[in-house]
């Protein structure tokens, strides 16, 4: 247990970690706008290196595309105007988080949906087989039966 | 038999996920889809490889369907699909433009003396800027554009003989006619 729990923590620390960008450019920029530019930058997929985002890959065009974050932050456009100016040339695949829209309901709303569903079929389980109990008194005999075998489990403890 | 209809829906779930998840092993992660077909290719003015006076615009090339290649001599997928855009230049397939991508000029020119010059012009994107515009992400890649400058499919990677054959031959046509 204590093993499994030390490689959770392992594969979680690189996550923690915040994206240290990858090439050391000219950085004479104020440190909002630095901040800025890696916030941006590691939202955005690298589509050289898929499994990198612009922040910290070392591709050309990851170096490019900063240098176009960088530009725009400096000419005044919001995060969102660079962001939109990235998924109009790249697409939403350069979106690591994926807008919700008609192709991708299915991927938003997919496991909220299994979940009620598995709720829906769990309570109804459970209906259904509470229904099928039946409450029935004991009859005389029976009582008698039931205090003789306790009265007789009784005298056998002492 | 309701029963067994309850028992099999597990199964039927682990066919439909498998099946899904089957497919994506076919599917190219490496290909991302274009957000750019049907929409109007992006206008640039860049000077021309050959004539560095000269410029060229994407609107010249107005009424006729046309390929944008873009390529670099840096570029070791480029020489692999040469031949055929070569091939293709001297069959007067379809008219090809090059956009010359992140390259040294004298290279560029060498590099056209060496492998044969497929292209009706090459023009200059010597920052890389066009191809952002563009979406370039990887070269080469091929635009096909229409008689409206609208752009209809990009090769993403070399045009090979069989992507030539079942996809942009038979699109071109189709551009062409229409």
């Amino acid at each position: 247990m204590r093993i499994l729990l030390a490689l959770l923590l392992a594969a979680w620390l690189p996550l923690a970690a915040t994206p240290a960008m990858a090439t050391t450019e000219p950085t004479a920029m104020d440190p909002v706008a630095a901040r800025r530019l890696v916030d941006l930058a590691a939202q955005l997929r690298c589509l050289v290196c898929q499994n990198q985002s612009i922040a910290e890959s070392d591709a050309e065009l990851a170096v490019d595309l900063r240098k176009q974050i960088n530009e725009q932050i400096a000419a005044g456009k919001t995060d969102r105007e660079i962001v939109d100016f990235m998924v109009t040339r790249y697409g939403d695949f350069v979106l690591y988080k994926p807008p919700f829209k008609a192709s991708t309901v299915l991927l938003w709303v997919g496991p909220i949906a299994l979940l009620l569903v598995a709720v829906f079929f769990f309570l109804r389980t459970l209906t259904v087989r509470r229904a099928r109990i039946q409450e029935r008194p004991l009859t005389d005999a029976e009582r008698a039966e039931a205090q003789r075998l306790l009265a007789s489990t009784d005298r056998n403890k002492s | 038999m309701k029963r067994i209809g309850l028992y099999l829906l597990p199964l039927a779930a682990f066919l439909v996920v498998a099946v899904f998840l089957l497919r994506g092993l076919w599917l190219n992660p490496r290909e991302v889809p274009s957000p750019f077909i049907d929409k109007p290719a992006p206008a640039f003015s860049l000077a021309q490889l050959a004539k560095p006076d000269a410029q060229f615009a994407p609107a010249d090339m107005k009424g006729q369907v046309w390929l944008l290649n873009v390529w670099a001599s840096w570029c070791v997928a480029c020489r692999q699909e040469h031949p055929l855009l070569v091939e293709l230049a001297r069959n007067k397939a379809v008219p090809i433009i090059g956009l010359n991508y992140k390259d040294k000029p004298d290279a560029a020119v060498k590099w056209l003396a060496q492998l044969g010059d497929p292209y009706d012009l090459s023009v200059k994107d010597l920052d890389g800027r066009i191809g952002i515009e563009y979406g370039v992400y990887g070269v080469p890649e091929t635009f096909v554009i229409d008689k409206d400058g609208v752009i209809r499919f990009k090769q993403i990677g070399p045009v090979t003989e069989e992507a030539w054959r079942k996809t942009l031959l038979p699109l071109i046509e189709k551009l062409r006619s229409a």
